[in-house]
C-alpha cells in the first residue's frame, strides 16, 4: 500500500495535525466551486494544504430506501435525480439491470437510441465539467461557449422526452416514445458544427499559458494510488489506468461501436482535460455511427406484461387495455434474483446493485456512484499543494452531488 | 475466462426454467419463467473451494454473474485470497437486509480482475450485532464504502479506522435501510431539536 495514502488511516475527527501553525478553513458546503453542496474541512499551513476532510451527505434523499418502495417503473424517475447532469447514462443502468433479471431484448432501434442518446449524455455532461471547471480557473468565456451547446442537447432532450433535464426517457423493455419528427435533422445539423465548437474551446484552453500553469502538474494522483482509491472513468483514464466498460465489458449494444479510449499518463488536471477533451470528439464519432445505423421499427420489445402498450392500441384493444391498467396499477413481477449492472457513466462507473424478491417491487437497489468513489481521491490529490489549487481539484474530478449522497 | 465476462448474455442453462430453490413469493401470480443460477465450476472456483473447503457455502453463476457465498467468518480470508489472486480492484461494497432470517444481514462485495477481465460478487450472511471484518487494509476505499454500510444498517466493521456515519448526520439515530426502518420515518427528536420543526416531521 503506498504510503502517500496514509490519509484514512488515522483521522482525527476534531483536532488539527500541524498543531499551532495551522489553522481550519471551512469550505462549502455553499461554495461555488464545491459545484454542490460538498463541505471540506481544509487544514491549511499558510498557503499550502495539509489535511483536507470531505464532509458529504447533504445532498442525501434516501433514493435507495425511497426505491424500495416503488414499483420497477416508478424508480425510473428517481435514477434521473441521482446524476443529474447525465440523466439518461443512469435510466440506461438501471433499465438494464431489470431487463437482465427479467430476461428481456430491446429491439434495434430502441438499442441504437439508446446509445445516440448516452452519447449524448456524455457529451452534455463533459460540457458543464469543461465550462464550471474552466470558470473556477478563471476562465469565464468558455463556461457561456460550453453552456451554450448543451443548450442545443438540453433542446434535444426536451424533443424526445419532454424534459430538459429530468429525462426518465428509458423505459424498462425500451423506450418511453419514438423520437419525434424532425429530431434527427435537428442533431445532424449539431453533429456538424460541434466539431468545431470543440476546437474552439481547445483553443481557448490548451496551450493557454495560464490554463497550463493551473493544471499541469497539479493534483497530481498515480496509477497505484488511483487503484487503491478505486478511481474510475476519466479520471482514472488520466492515471493511465486503461479501462472502460464501453469498451471491455460492453452493454447495451457499445459493441457495436467503434471508438478509442483516450488515456494518458500525467495523472494530473491537465491530462484529465485532455482525456474528456477527447472524450467528447469520440462521443460524437460514436452520435454519428448510432445516426448512420439507426434502423426502423419497433421501439418497445414485444412484451405485453411488462412494456405499455401503445396508445392508440390501448384505445381500441380490450386486452392492451387490461394490461395497461395492470402495469400502472400493480407493477410487473420481477423473477426473483440479484443482478450488478455496470455502466460508464460520464463520471466513471456507474452500477445498479438490484435484489428482487420476485414481486413487482425491488427488494433492494444499490447505486455504485462514480462520484462517491472519485471524491476519496480529493485528499491525497491536494495535500502538500496550494490552496487554490483545490478548487482546480474539485473540478477535474467532475464530482455531482447528487451522485455522491444519493 | 468466458465464465466470468458479464458481456456473455445468458450462457448456457436459462432456457430451461428450473424449479425455484425457495418458496415463491406468495403473491406472484404467473412469474416470468425464471433462469435459475447454475454451479460455478470454473478453475478459480475449484480452486477456492480446494483452499478453502466448507468455507465456501456456495459458488454458482446467476445471468453470467459468478457469486460465492461463504461463510461470515472467512469472508476476509476468502477477499484477501481473490485479491492475490488477481481481483485487485473493489467495484463496491453494500449490504441487504433479510429481518425474517436467521442471519439477517447480507453483506456483499463486489470485485473486479481487470487483466482477466471478469467480476466475482462474494457474499455472506451476518447476525444482528455481529462484527464484519473490515476491508480497509487491503483498500482504502472500503473506508467510505464500510461507513456507509454502517450507517444505513448498523453493520459494525472491526478494526475500521474511522467508523462513523458518512450521509445521514452524525447524532440521527436508526439505520434507514434496514427494512423495519419506514420510507416516512424520522428520528423526530433530532428534527425537533436541529431544524426547529414542532411536530418533528
Amino acid at each position: 500500500m503506498p504510503a502517500t495514502l496514509d490519509y484514512f488511516r488515522a483521522i482525527p475527527v476534531v483536532e488539527t495535525i500541524g498543531g499551532d501553525r495551522t489553522m481550519v478553513l471551512n469550505m462549502g458546503p455553499q461554495h461555488p466551486s464545491t459545484h454542490g453542496v460538498l463541505r471540506l474541512v481544509v487544514e491549511i499551513d499558510g498557503e499550502t494544504v495539509v489535511r483536507i476532510r470531505p464532509d458529504i451527505g447533504y445532498l442525501h434523499t434516501g433514493i435507495e430506501k425511497t426505491c424500495e418502495a416503488k414499483f420497477y417503473q416508478q424508480v425510473i424517475p428517481m435514477t434521473d435525480r441521482i446524476d443529474y447532469l447525465a440523466p439518461m447514462a443512469n435510466n440506461l443502468a438501471y433499465v438494464l439491470a431489470v431487463e437482465k433479471l427479467l430476461g428481456l431484448e430491446v429491439p434495434p432501434r430502441a438499442m441504437w437510441i439508446r446509445l445516440m442518446l448516452s452519447e449524448l449524455t456524455r457529451i452534455s455532461s463533459h460540457l458543464v465539467w469543461l465550462g464550471t471547471h474552466a470558470m473556477d480557473i478563471g476562465a469565464m468565456t468558455v463556461f457561456l461557449y460550453c453552456f451554450r451547446e448543451r443548450e442545443e442537447i438540453l433542446k434535444m432532450y426536451e424533443m424526445v422526452a419532454g424534459q430538459r433535464m429530468m429525462t426518465s426517457y428509458f423505459r424498462v423493455g425500451g423506450l418511453s416514445m419514438n423520437l419525434p419528427l424532425g429530431f434527427l435533422d435537428y442533431l445532424k445539423n449539431f453533429t456538424n458544427y460541434f466539431p468545431a465548437r470543440i476546437e474552439q474551446y481547445s483553443d481557448l484552453l490548451t496551450s493557454n499559458p495560464i490554463w497550463m500553469v493551473r493544471t499541469k502538474g497539479v493534483a497530481k494522483i498515480s496509477k497505484e494510488d488511483a487503484m487503491e482509491l478505486m478511481l474510475t472513468g476519466p479520471t482514472a483514464r488520466a492515471s493511465g489506468i486503461d479501462w472502460d466498460l464501453r469498451r471491455d465489458m460492453p452493454y447495451g449494444g457499445y459493441e457495436n461501436l467503434e471508438f478509442k479510449v483516450p488515456l494518458a499518463t500525467e495523472g494530473d488536471v491537465y491530462a484529465r482535460y485532455m482525456v474528456r477533451m477527447e472524450e467528447l470528439r469520440q462521443s460524437l464519432g460514436m452520435v454519428k455511427q448510432a445516426m448512420a445505423n439507426l434502423p426502423d421499427g419497433p421501439i418497445k420489445a414485444d412484451a405485453p406484461k411488462i412494456v405499455l402498450p401503445d396508445r392508440e392500441k390501448m384505445k381500441t384493444q380490450m386486452e392492451s387495455l387490461i394490461h395497461h391498467f395492470k402495469i400502472v396499477t400493480e407493477g410487473f413481477n420481477v423473477p426473483e434474483g440479484e443482478v450488478y449492472q455496470g455502466i460508464e457513466s460520464p463520471r466513471g462507473e456507474m452500477g445498479y446493485y438490484v435484489v428482487s424478491d420476485g414481486t413487482a417491487k425491488p427488494y433492494r437497489v444499490h447505486m455504485r456512484a462514480p462520484s462517491f468513489a472519485n471524491l476519496n481521491a480529493i485528499g491525497p490529490m491536494c495535500e502538500g499543494n496550494l490552496l487554490a489549487d483545490v478548487v482546480a481539484a474539485i473540478g477535474s474530478i467532475d464530482i455531482i452531488l447528487g451522485d455522491v449522497d444519493r | 475466462m468466458p465464465e466470468g465476462s458479464e458481456a456473455t448474455p445468458l450462457p448456457g442453462a436459462p432456457s430451461a426454467p428450473a424449479p425455484s430453490a425457495a418458496p415463491a413469493a406468495a403473491a406472484a401470480p404467473a412469474a416470468p419463467a425464471k433462469p435459475a443460477p447454475v454451479p460455478w465450476d470454473g478453475p478459480l472456483a475449484a480452486e477456492l473451494r480446494a483452499q478453502f473447503g466448507a468455507a465456501i457455502v456456495n459458488a454458482a453463476s446467476y445471468l453470467g454473474q459468478n457469486y460465492l457465498i461463504v461463510t461470515g467468518k472467512s469472508a476476509l480470508e476468502v477477499v484477501t485470497a481473490l485479491r492475490q489472486k488477481g481481483f485487485t480492484t473493489l467495484t463496491d461494497i453494500t449490504a441487504v437486509h433479510y429481518p425474517k432470517d436467521e442471519l439477517p444481514f447480507e453483506m456483499v462485495w463486489i470485485l473486479h480482475d481487470m487483466a482477466a477481465n471478469q467480476r466475482i460478487r462474494v457474499k455472506a450472511r451476518y447476525a444482528e450485532g455481529e462484527r464484519v471484518a473490515s476491508l480497509t487494509d487491503l483498500w482504502l476505499a472500503a473506508n467510505w464504502l464500510e461507513r456507509e454500510v454502517y450507517d444505513m444498517f448498523g453493520i459494525v466493521f472491526s478494526d475500521h479506522p474511522d467508523l462513523r456515519r458518512i450521509l445521514m448526520p452524525d447524532e440521527w439515530t436508526g439505520h434507514p435501510l434496514r427494512k423495519d426502518y419506514g420510507t416516512s420515518q424520522q428520528d423526530q427528536d433530532w428534527v425537533r431539536k436541529n431544524l426547529g420543526i414542532e411536530s418533528g416531521q
